[in-house]
């Protein structure tokens, strides 16, 4: 019979050690297309990752415009869906202010102003999201609602989920924000 | 004001909003040796509280603010000591 040694290990570093294995994360479903929204989403979502949180952006309706190919339409095999592609056209550099769009003058003002102060827009943006590792899920029920097909989506996205893939990283999360 | 910090590396963010300034020293971070000072150049005043804030989340080490007025506006130096890879 063997004798069993117990390891002195103290609790702190076991803690520690489950600290740096789990790092504090943070999701955020991106419901809405309004630009300014969705930098909102971005600065939170860069910054958290910069801070060494892990991030998960979950994009649902209007948010999933932001992962669509410029212009792309969709290749749904109904008319109603491909009208309604045609009719809610995507692009990341193409979102609406949710204030002062004015017909697309207020935004372009937005961005010029933006462009002066060196601040990155929604495509630079994402841009840095991925590269700092946040990961981008695209909601597949409003993806079949509005008849966005994959193939019309940026290649970024890491993952094709509903809401329990959300749900199951949410509760883990320290921060959890609806956007 | 006389130099009260010793940055090994330096890192100009002038012009930059929030986060630009974060992302960026966490960029440069990666790359640092453990020991080394990281000084961040930013003309953002939120970095008075951003970077501290920072260093608490990432567990980096915040050595302290300098400020600087070259006439036009302020100028913040922000000194970080990488103590974990």
């Amino acid at each position: 019979m063997t004798t069993m040694t117990t390891p002195n290990i103290a609790p702190e570093a076991v803690l520690n050690g489950l600290q740096e294995t789990k790092p504090e994360s943070v999701t955020i479903v991106c419901l809405s297309g309004d630009m300014d929204k969705a930098m909102a989403a971005f600065i939170i979502a860069t910054g958290a990752a910069s801070m060494g949180m892990r991030v998960t952006m979950f994009f649902t309706f209007w948010g999933l415009n932001m992962l669509r190919r410029k212009g792309e339409t969709s290749s749904a095999k109904d008319w109603l869906r491909r009208l309604f592609g045609v009719l809610n056209r995507g692009g990341a550099d193409t979102l609406p202010l949710s204030r002062f769009h004015f017909m697309g003058a207020g935004t372009s003002m937005m961005k010029k102003v933006m462009k002066q102060n060196k601040m990155p827009g929604i495509p630079e943006l994402m841009d840095i999201a991925q590269d700092l590792g946040v990961k981008f899920i695209a909601c597949t029920t409003t993806m079949g609602l509005l008849g966005i097909t994959k193939d019309t989506l940026i290649d970024s996205v890491d993952q094709y989920a509903g809401v329990a893939t959300y749900l199951a990283e949410a509760k883990n999360g320290s921060v959890n924000l609806f956007i | 004001m006389s130099v009260s910090f010793q940055a090994d590396e330096q890192l100009d963010t002038l012009g930059m909003f929030c986060p630009m300034p974060i992302i960026m020293t966490s960029k440069r971070f990666k790359q640092l040796e453990v020991g080394k000072v990281l000084e961040v150049l930013s003309d953002d005043e939120g970095i008075i509280q951003d970077m501290p804030a920072w260093c608490e989340t990432t567990g980096q080490e915040f050595l302290g603010l300098e400020e600087e007025d070259d006439g036009t506006g302020k100028i913040f130096k922000t000194f970080v000591k990488k103590i974990k890879a």
